[in-house]
């Protein structure tokens, strides 16, 4: 299969790859994996007092679209408050790598590690689902 | 087998080879009713029917070979007893795996990958012993849930982690065998 110029940038040369310490209250960690592939995804991200997300980091152990779309993501959600990082649609990582249908996968495994990533911060932080002070500036 | 009937009544994988519908299965005897049928069916047999006969028997030796492949490998067999149950194991669409177990296949896969880079194939070897403890182990719970307890989608959990430890078994070999360039 072919893959296109910008899957082959990420693989090649993947953004933040690494770890923060998970016990650290301003990180969220989301780990996720699809049987079907094995592939397995550790997405980071640091959040700030304004409820931004300042870095991002990631560790995935798979195809060349799943580490792509991992890579891609950490890229997106930094400067993001989490709501918006939230918003992010598997549809448009698979847009901007060009994936082929086969490889859909990787980028919902992508937003699933993204939102993984947010409900364990959110409960670490104890903000309640319906009022939490991270949205309260975007408000 | 003097008319040869149409296998289209034969409801699934463990009928056709006269195996009762469980996990735990007696391998020997799933060979020899394997061998069986297939010498039952064998295309040299077939030369004399009619092409309609014939065609029968070649579906016969096919879903033969088909329902072997699935009931020997616990994985598929696994797999195909859940499906006949109706559960679906969800393989496709299910990444909500227990952190903990995920945690554990980022530990190995950066074993693997130290392992790998260092070209240590005895640190590759460790690893391979390890999965076949940690295959066994996660079987056996699996013919308990399945057989024991009908505890179907517990079991079908269980086929979603086992399908990781089978992709990081052939990324082993693929490591070991790449040592021998």
């Amino acid at each position: 299969m072919a893959y296109n110029d910008k899957v082959i940038d990420h693989y090649e040369n993947p953004r933040n790859v690494g770890s923060f310490d998970k016990e650290d209250d301003g990180v969220g960690t989301g780990v996720v994996g699809a049987p079907a592939c094995g592939d397995v995804m550790k997405l980071q991200i640091k959040i700030n007092d304004e409820g931004v997300i300042e870095d991002a980091k990631f560790k995935t152990y798979g195809c060349g679209s799943a580490i792509a779309s991992s890579s891609l993501v950490t890229e997106w959600v930094k400067g993001k408050t989490v709501e918006q990082a939230l918003a992010i649609k598997n549809t448009e990582i698979a847009e901007a790598l060009a994936l082929p249908p086969v490889k859909i996968h990787c980028s919902v495994l992508a937003e699933d590690a993204i939102k993984a990533a947010v409900s364990d911060y959110k409960a670490k932080s104890g903000t309640a689902e319906d009022g939490y002070k991270v949205c309260q500036s975007a408000a | 087998m003097n008319q040869v009937m149409s296998p289209v009544g034969v409801d699934n994988h463990f009928e056709l080879l006269q195996m009762p519908v469980r996990f735990r299965l007696d391998l020997a005897e799933l060979d020899r009713h394997y061998l069986e049928m297939q010498t039952r069916v064998h295309p040299d047999r077939s030369a004399n029917l009619s092409d309609a006969e014939r065609r029968l028997h070649l579906q016969w030796a096919t879903l033969t070979n088909e329902a072997y492949q699935t009931l020997k490998q616990p994985l598929a067999r696994a797999r195909y007893l859940l499906k006949i149950r109706g559960v679906d194991t969800q393989e496709e669409d299910n990444t909500a795996m227990p952190t903990e177990f995920l945690l554990e296949q980022i530990d190995w896969r950066e074993e693997l990958q130290t392992a790998a880079g260092d070209r240590d194939a005895c640190a590759l070897g460790r690893l391979v012993t390890r999965l076949k403890v940690e295959r066994n182990t996660l079987f056996e719970t699996l013919a308990t849930l399945l057989d024991d307890d009908h505890k179907l989608p517990a079991a079908a959990a269980l086929v979603r982690q086992l399908a990781f430890l089978d992709k990081l078994g052939r990324d082993i070999n693929d490591a070991l065998a790449a040592l021998e360039d």
